[in-house]
């Protein structure tokens, strides 16, 4: 047994059954060893995508998301997909090849530095230079990787480590020992009841959700406990759909680019949960004179987001579940019904309507009409741009559903590769990607990996001409005066979609709108959506 | 506000990098650092001090404890710490201020390690407050050259 046979054995210990990637000399060792495996493995069409595609697969699933390239420009290329993945705490495992050891660090051909350069977006790095090392690192990887505060972590792999022979091969069970990494899982029991106590005694609570609720699985303990006690939610972006858009307790996205009356409860809350929400910016804009006066309980499974951008009253660290697990023990009467009248109130009267003209296609009507036209398990990625601002403002998430985005980073490109990943992690679940003509065109090569591995997605890509949200800030922010934003008429989308076989839709306007989205969701087929939206709307204020 | 951090860390290559990268990315300043093997060969200590506001010298802590190198940190301040620094100063001399410099190393508790024709070496081993000091006080004559190896610290016995 050679190393990279370890490492193909050590995958199916961990239980991967897919891993996205791109070949190349120095991972070929390892390829030749997963092909011997019952692993399924998917030839992206740029490293950056098979990041993607495995946060889409991990962010589905709810486990480690895998991927593997090889040296120099493959890592390198990687790079922008690990960054994403950590931005948004997204569990992974990279595998990259190296050069032969000997060679390190004297500038061969396709040698770069990767666990150098993705250090500081990286949970952890291994550069393995004993092969008797692999079972154990593999085998730390995926713990610290899945762990904790999820995020992805690299595993680089020089060429003649993968071909060596490993004498003796036997994985490791249970929990790795590491004497440097123990995450904190149950909550501290004296925190919990002061939260308890303070949540008890509070008029106007609130809850804000975010992505951590969905990485430790709280989803239903979360929901849980709020309907025990009547506890009003708010979420972020990355917490969209912990609760169905429609469910009573839910009162929208906060942030800039959230609804207007869930920054109005944010505002007038008297004690606020925070959960798995790491009050990012675009979130929270000025941390602390919103939360002046407040009572803010921050919880999160990482001790250095508590106090990283606020202050808060309790800080609370571990699991998100386990400690609403540990919440849904308690027992109090709840005195806020005036507050949730309230705030129903606010979320009744202010409701966003937008007239966009006529002569295109309404892009927030649009979502909702593509909402409620999709299955009833379905997966929403949206990427960054006005198309993610005009789908997380409008998106209906109902039980059956789950929204992926790029949060963190905002990496645009980011829906086509995470739909594929959805759809090859599911392949009953109906995948829908939402993208801009911008975030389309860096990511369109993957229709071919698509058709050829069979993941059909549905793909909508909002065309305006325009970079459309850089186009928005300098039509606010620089008079007018658009640079570097135009993006033109091409491609054309039709030809696109003929060349790569696959399905295609065009709507100019509103006019016949909801036959055309049933006929573009018939069938597990991959089809293209374009949408013409008016090169000038706006998502913020008019 | 000034913190000193001492820092267990594996000693593996390239965990020194990782941990100025952290200060570096994060914009945490370093005001000194020292690296050496503790008395178990696979663990190093850092002594890193730094200064900040109070959420700033927080953060620095619970992102050092992010560091999957890292085993232990303690941290604690100056006055709770017995804390020395080396130096070492190359100076130039000359007949009329042989003399001086001599009683200011006696003063001060340095000692000149080597000498030359026109050259002499001081060593000194106090605090970084003294150290610096003596530097102010060589300020008349010309130094060549300066290393220091930046604070060393260990939290005070315990009564």
């Amino acid at each position: 047994m050679i190393g990279a046979d370890a490492i193909a054995k050590c995958l199916i210990h961990e239980g991967v059954d897919t891993i996205f990637g791109y070949s190349g000399v120095a991972i070929d060792p390892f390829w030749n060893s997963v092909g011997k495996e019952n692993i399924k493995t998917v030839l992206v069409r740029t490293e950056q995508n098979a990041g993607h595609a495995a946060s889409g697969y991990a962010r589905t699933l709810g486990k480690v998301g895998v991927c593997a390239v090889t040296s120099g420009p493959g890592a390198t290329n990687l790079l922008t997909g690990i960054a994403t993945a950590y931005a948004d705490s997204i569990p992974l495992v990279c595998i990259t090849g190296q050069v032969n050891t000997d060679q390190i660090g004297s500038d061969v051909f396709q040698e770069a530095d990767v666990t150098g350069a993705a250090e500081s977006f990286v949970k952890y790095s291994y550069l393995i230079r004993d092969v008797r090392d692999i079972p154990r690192i593999i085998h730390e990887a995926f713990y610290v990787a899945s762990t904790g505060r999820r995020g992805p972590v690299l595993i680089d792999i020089p060429c003649d480590i993968q071909l060596k022979k490993i004498p003796d091969f036997e994985y490791p069970e249970g929990e790795p020992k590491m004497r440097t990494y123990k995450p904190t899982i149950k909550g501290n029991a004296v925190q919990i009841k002061k939260v308890i106590k303070v949540l008890e005694n509070a008029k106007k609570p609130l809850i804000i959700a975010g992505g951590g609720v969905f990485l430790s699985g709280a989803k239903k303990e979360l929901r849980a406990f709020v309907e025990k006690h009547s506890i009003p939610v708010v979420s972020t972006m990355m917490g969209l759909g912990v609760l169905p858009s429609d469910h009573p307790l839910y009162y929208g996205m906060v942030g800039n680019n959230g609804n207007a009356y869930a920054n109005r409860a944010l505002r007038e809350c008297d004690t606020l949960l925070m959960v798995g929400a790491r009050v990012a910016d675009r979130a929270v804009a000025t941390p602390d004179m919103t939360f002046d006066g407040k009572i803010l309980i921050h919880m999160d499974v990482d001790p250095a987001e508590i106090g990283k951008n606020v202050g808060p009253t309790i800080p609370i660290v571990g699991d998100i579940r386990h400690i609403f697990e540990d919440f849904l023990e308690s027992d109090f009467g709840d005195r806020h019904d005036t507050w949730v009248n309230m705030l129903d109130l606010y979320r009744d009267s202010m409701k966003e309507e937008r007239h966009s003209s006529t002569e295109y296609v309404n892009p927030q009507n649009f979502v909702r009409k593509l909402c409620m036209a999709l299955n009833e398990k379905y997966i929403y990625v949206a990427d960054v741009g006005q198309n993610q601002l005009f789908s997380c403002r409008n998106v209906i998430m109902r039980d059956g559903g789950k929204f992926f985005t790029s949060g963190g980073m905002g990496t645009m490109g980011y829906s086509i590769p995470a739909a594929m990943g959805a759809k090859a992690a599911e392949p009953d679940t109906q995948v829908v990607a939402v993208c801009g003509d911008g975030s389309f065109q860096m990511s369109m090569m993957e229709l071919a990996t698509i058709n050829q591995y069979k993941f059909p997605v549905k793909i909508v890509v909002m065309r305006n001409r325009y970079l459309g949200l850089v186009r928005e800030h300098q039509h606010h922010d620089y008079n007018g005066e658009y640079n570097m934003v135009f993006i033109g008429d091409e491609p054309d989308l039709q030809k696109i979609a003929e060349a790569y076989n696959v399905g295609y839709f065009k709507a100019d306007n509103m006019k016949d709108i909801d036959e055309m989205i049933r006929e573009f969701l018939d069938g597990d087929t991959t089809s293209i959506m374009e949408i013409m939206i008016d090169p000038e709307e706006n998502v913020a204020g008019v | 506000m000034k913190k000193i951090y001492s820092v267990l860390v594996e000693n593996r290559s390239g965990v020194l990098s990782k941990v100025a990268g952290l200060f570096a990315r994060r914009t945490f300043n370093i005001d000194s650092l020292a690296v050496g093997e503790t008395e178990d060969k696979n663990v190093s200590c850092m002594t890193i001090v730094s200064s900040g506001d109070d959420r700033t010298l927080e953060q620095i802590e619970k992102q050092l404890n992010k560091k999957l190198d890292v085993i232990k940190i303690k941290t604690f301040e100056e006055q709770e710490s017995v804390s020395r620094e080396l130096m070492l100063i190359k100076v130039k001399y000359n007949k009329s201020n042989r003399r001086e410099i001599m009683e200011t190393c006696q003063a001060m508790k340095a000692d000149i390690v080597d000498m030359g024709k026109y050259q002499m070496m001081i060593q000194i081993c106090d605090t970084p407050e003294r150290t610096e000091h003596f530097v102010k006080l060589l300020s008349g004559i010309s130094i060549l050259e300066l290393a220091r190896t930046g604070t060393l610290a260990l939290s005070k016995c315990e009564m």
